[in-house]
């Protein structure tokens, strides 16, 4: 399982890098979606989001899931490319499967790479 | 009667596996004081018994075959049904199966389901339909669901001319009561005789969804295609709902540039059976059909290189996506679908041409020799298919009273719905209707007092 | 390219071919609407009957159904329909009847609903029937509406939160969901029973009320139903009941009795409505007192009284505060409500208790079968159907697998995957229609499927083998989607 130790991450299995504003969901929220069909982003640029807040809507072959933004702030950049090829979040969930970037985030209490990677680990079995 | 096929000795030894006594000890879990209450129910009868008592009941009836001439259609119509039809139907390998969850070993049922929406998508010209739902009115409810949730809420209003069927609006209402919209156009009391055109005086930045009917439910045929152009340019998406027959004839709403077209299936081989169960269709364009609810059957292969058909899309529905789904549905009229499909199949694009053009010439006939009888009248000069509208020379419950007694079953009092057209009633016609039915309708109507 | 086991009907077109054609028209000719109205082509096939019926025919037998054989999908009450139904439905009294004919020309019909509208009152205990849902899910959508309007005429605006146990169906959440309410979901505690604290903890005065399935979906019914009742009620919810279990508690006792407000009927699966490959289904709706005047309009009711020698008048009445209408005309008559009648007309007290004396007995037997293969989670006596976990200590087969293996011994796999509480899930429901034979080779099968999944686990992975399809590429499916097929003519420019 992949988990890039400059993120941070959440308990719904978000991550955000504070370097870029980048959200997305984490290999193994993908991994648990399984085969992703459809993606639908919930927010447009320009738009201010609260910490919890559904950025966007998911669905797998088996499952379907609620994306929340991890942090407030204001939505710099969607990325308007993934709905027309969802199983990007499946290949490549933290580089070209970006959902949104937000501006002004604060990473308050997500975890880092290792407590996310052992809340995990408790997840999987 | 029993279908219980289990014999004491059998029942005896079971119970004895499971470690109970008696049948009645499997029920220690249900509080006593209301345990096995005496139902009030009348005492059980034979199959030949029960047979006779529906018989009884079916022929109090009459019936638009063996009694009536009927020229009654509003939303249900008599056509004629190949025979192929219900051979099909009766097959227990179609009707006693479930939703086909297990595609291995129900391809007949995904199979026939898949054609069906192919059938739906190239009568109406749309990317695709679902599986069914379960009538036009309610496909017409589920249009709203859609564009709800297309707009997650984000517009609130609908905007339905007066002239769908009072029924299908009737049931928006009922639909919508949770969602907090605003509704406007559905007001039987308007000036019924503008064009659709006068609907876009409602149209605006917050309308979600625009519903007209095709023919509308007075039988007249509006070309929607300015409406439609209009109201996407208010970013309002517009459904049409259609009469399946009427779309063999006339212009696609696809063409109309409509993005959800749904409508009653029931004329393409579902008798009337007193209102149901019927078929309601739902197709729309390929880019809302994440947010359309219901059944959706698409093709793939199997593991041994076959082509074949599975229920997909499922995330989306009740059972995975739970209080966020669209709709809660989670039947479609899968039999009745089935019955569309070997009826459209059967007839073929030549019958299906015939049957089109059966109704229109019947209804025109009528119209023709209708409007000759002193005090009658067309009530309004589009262009129509099956369906007109007749003005009477007194209020239509009264004409049609007395061709109930001549064994005429008239058509719809439209004072029912709308307070204006006390003296009006909606005609239909089709292929079943033969000339001497139809004279027979003006010899009575002549004589009338 | 993929192999074509049976051509769409589509591909069996051929231009020129007649089916079933129509009469000449008997009346003067009138000219058609204008160009402008009319469509351009009408791509539907072209077959002649024979190629119809061939079609159809080859397609049923790639489905597997309550006719083949054993079906035990839980939650679903596969039982057999009988044929009789299928005369009844049918008379041309019933076929042939225009849902706005004057109701004088079909009292027979209006007979038939009001009948049934008064049995299905005395089989559950409600005072009020509705016959006008086309399904269970349209029924629960309706007992939610009535739900909201009842705590919307007192006033009572704050009430906005509907608590659904954790084993549910997903309708329910989707219901409530439909009313813009927010779901709370109750766990079961380790009988399988609603867990009392945590309902305790849920009871305020924002609760609309709770949606309950009793039995659950594992089967149990629950041991503190009047407590759960009464906690709900005290808090001033209201009660609606999940009827899909119905097949359980035919003359051993009655929602209504036990304080439930609310529930729908499954025709289609109490009172033997078939399937149908997915539907038609009808769902009418049972109400107490406090909802009555709340019922979709219009019900079937008494509009002039009679005497001895004239039989009193049916026709339809509306209920002072309806919710209004739900679908268009009267309900699934003839496919749904004739049927149900007919079967219900046949079994009188007695043999509606049989039938769910015998669907617990069935269901208690497999269970006692197979308790020594298969973990039963919550184990203790069941009532219709029971849940067993698929799969075994140090083995990689999975619940799928065993559904899939099942069908190589000729048998429907049970539910499986649901409910989700338990892992695994394997939901069995026999129904009262199954001999002792047919469950003893079905048990048969289960205790050699876990064996082949210790000695043979591939055989398990890969089946089902014997059908005439293998597993399907669901992925595929859903990213591609293809959704509808055209004449072959179009198939390019369509495409």
């Amino acid at each position: 399982m992949n988990i890039p130790s400059n993120l941070k991450y959440t308990k719904s299995d978000e991550w955000f890098d504070p370097s870029t504003g980048a959200v997305g969901i984490s290999d193994f929220a993908q991994s648990q979606l399984s085969d992703i069909v459809f993606v639908e982003l919930l927010v447009e640029e320009g738009e201010e989001v609260s910490a919890g807040k559904a950025i966007a809507s998911v669905e797998s072959v088996k499952a379907s899931a609620e994306i929340y933004s991890p942090v407030a702030g204001k939505v710099s950049a969607v990325n308007k490319g993934l709905s027309d090829k969802p199983e990007t979040l499946n290949s490549d969930p933290f580089g070209e499967g970006w959902m949104i970037k937000i501006e002004g985030g604060s990473t308050g209490d997500m975890m880092d790479s290792s407590t996310y990677e052992k809340d995990c680990e408790g997840r999987a079995h | 009667m029993t279908y219980i096929p289990i014999s004491p000795n059998e029942r005896d030894a079971m119970l004895n596996t499971v470690g109970v006594k008696s049948l009645d000890d499997l029920f220690d879990a249900i509080p006593q004081k209301h345990r096995f209450p005496e139902l009030d129910l009348p005492p059980a009868l034979t199959e030949m018994e029960a047979a006779a008592l529906l018989n009884d009941m079916a022929t109090t009836n009459e019936n638009v075959r063996e009694h009536l001439i009927s020229f009654l259609g509003a939303g249900a119509y008599n056509h004629y049904i190949p025979a192929v039809v219900d051979h099909m139907l009766r097959r227990g390998e179609f009707y006693s199966a479930y939703t086909p969850y297990q595609p291995e070993i129900s391809q007949g049922t995904l199979q026939a389901i898949f054609e069906y929406q192919s059938l739906m998508t190239n009568l109406t010209g749309m990317d695709v339909s679902n599986a069914s739902h379960y009538d036009g009115a309610t496909a017409t409810a589920e249009a709203v669901n859609l564009a709800f949730a297309q707009f997650r809420g984000k517009r609130k209003k609908i905007v339905m001319s007066p002239t769908v069927h009072p029924q299908y609006r009737e049931v928006v209402r009922t639909y919508s009561q949770g969602m907090g919209l605003e509704e406007a156009g559905d007001d039987a009391t308007a000036d019924l005789e503008v064009g659709p055109e006068a609907l876009m005086s409602l149209v605006d930045e917050s309308t979600m969804l625009v519903v007209v009917q095709y023919p509308d439910f007075f039988g007249r045929i509006h070309d929607y295609t300015k409406l439609i152009e209009d109201a996407h340019t208010k970013g309002a998406l517009v459904c049409v709902v259609a009469n399946p027959t009427a779309l063999l004839m006339l212009k696609t709403p696809a063409d109309m540039g409509a993005d959800i077209v749904v409508g009653e299936a029931q004329p393409f081989g579902i008798p009337l059976w007193y209102g149901g169960p019927y078929l309601g269709f739902f197709t729309t364009k390929k880019s809302y059909v994440h947010k359309m609810a219901g059944r959706l059957i698409g093709e793939t292969v199997d593991n041994r290189g076959q082509r074949a058909y599975v229920l997909t899309l499922t995330s989306r529905e009740q059972h995975i996506k739970r209080e966020r789904a669209t709709s809660n549905i989670c039947s479609n009229q899968g039999l009745l679908a089935l019955a569309s499909a070997v009826y459209m199949s059967t007839l073929g694009k030549t019958g299906l041409q015939q049957v089109a053009n059966l109704c229109y010439q019947k209804a025109h006939y009528a119209a023709s020799e209708l409007s000759k009888i002193d005090g009658f009248g067309l009530c309004f000069t589009e262009p129509f298919f099956h369906e007109f509208v007749l003005c009477c020379p007194k209020p239509a419950s009264e004409v049609n009273d007395y061709l109930l007694d001549h064994g005429i079953l008239g058509g719809y009092d439209l004072g029912n719905d709308y307070p204006a057209l006390k003296n009006h009633i909606l005609m239909a016609f089709t292929e079943m209707n033969s000339k001497q039915e139809i004279d027979t309708l003006i010899e009575v109507l002549k004589e009338m007092e | 390219m993929a192999t074509i086991v049976e051509p769409t009907i589509f591909e069996l077109s051929s231009p020129g071919r007649l089916g079933v054609t129509m009469p000449a028209s008997d009346v003067p000719e009138t000219a058609l609407p204008p160009r402008n109205l009319l469509r351009s082509e009408l791509p539907l096939p072209e077959l002649a009957e024979v190629d119809v019926v061939r079609h159809y025919m080859r397609l049923s037998k790639f489905n597997y159904s309550v006719d083949d054989g054993f079906y035990p999908l839980g939650s679903c009450t596969m039982k057999y329909n009988p044929k009789i139904n299928e005369d009844t439905c049918r008379l041309p009294g019933f076929l042939y009847t225009h849902p706005l004919q004057p109701i004088e020309t079909v009292q027979g019909n209006l007979v038939l609903m009001f009948d049934l509208q008064e049995w299905l009152k005395e089989i559950s205990g409600f005072t009020g029937v509705t016959l006008q849902p086309a399904a269970g899910a349209h029924g629960e959508f309706t007992g939610v509406l009535m739900m909201a309007a009842y705590h919307k005429s007192r006033g009572d605006s704050k009430r906005t939160k509907m608590l659904i146990p954790d084993a549910a169906h997903g309708t329910n959440p989707a219901s409530a969901g439909m009313l813009g309410m927010s779901v709370v979901t109750i766990p079961s505690d380790a009988r399988g029973n609603v867990d009392l604290k945590a309902l305790a903890a849920a009871c305020d005065d924002t609760v609309v009320g709770m949606m309950l399935t009793n039995p659950n979906t594992l089967g149990m019914f629950d041991e503190n139903i009047e407590e759960v009742i009464k906690m709900v009620k005290d808090c001033g919810g209201l009660m609606y009941g999940d009827g899909a279990n119905l097949n359980a508690l035919l003359g051993i006792v009655r929602p209504g009795d036990l304080g439930f407000d609310v529930m729908h009927f499954n025709l289609h699966k109490t009172f033997a409505v078939p399937h149908g490959g997915g539907g038609p289904g009808s769902g009418p709706v049972g109400v107490s007192d406090r909802l009555l005047d709340f019922l979709p309009s219009p019900l079937v009711g008494i509009v002039e009284g009679g005497d001895d020698d004239i039989p009193p008048l049916y026709g339809f009445v509306t209920p002072k505060q309806s919710i209004g209408r739900m679908k268009a005309f009267h309900g699934h008559f003839g496919g749904g409500l004739v049927r149900a009648y007919t079967y219900i007309s046949m079994h009188g007290p007695d043999g509606l208790k049989a039938i769910s004396q015998f669907a617990v007995l069935n269901a208690n037997y497999l269970q006692a079968r197979l308790r020594s293969t298969y973990k039963i989670p919550y184990d203790r006596i069941c009532m219709h159907e029971f849940v067993a976990e698929g799969s075994f200590e140090g083995s990689d087969v999975r619940a799928l697998d065993i559904a899939k293996r099942l069908m190589d011994y000729n048998f429907h796999p049970p539910t499986n995957y649901f409910p989700l509480i338990v892992h695994e899930a394997l939901m069995i429901e026999p129904t009262e229609t199954e001999n002792k034979d047919t469950l003893d080779r079905f048990a048969d099968a289960l205790i050699k499927i876990a064996e082949e999944a210790k000695s043979q686990p591939e055989l398990l992975h890969n089946a089902p083998h014997i059908t005439p399809f293998g597993r399907m590429d669901e992925v595929k499916a859903a990213r591609e989607l293809v959704l509808c097929c055209w004449l072959p003519e179009n198939y390019e420019t369509m495409k």
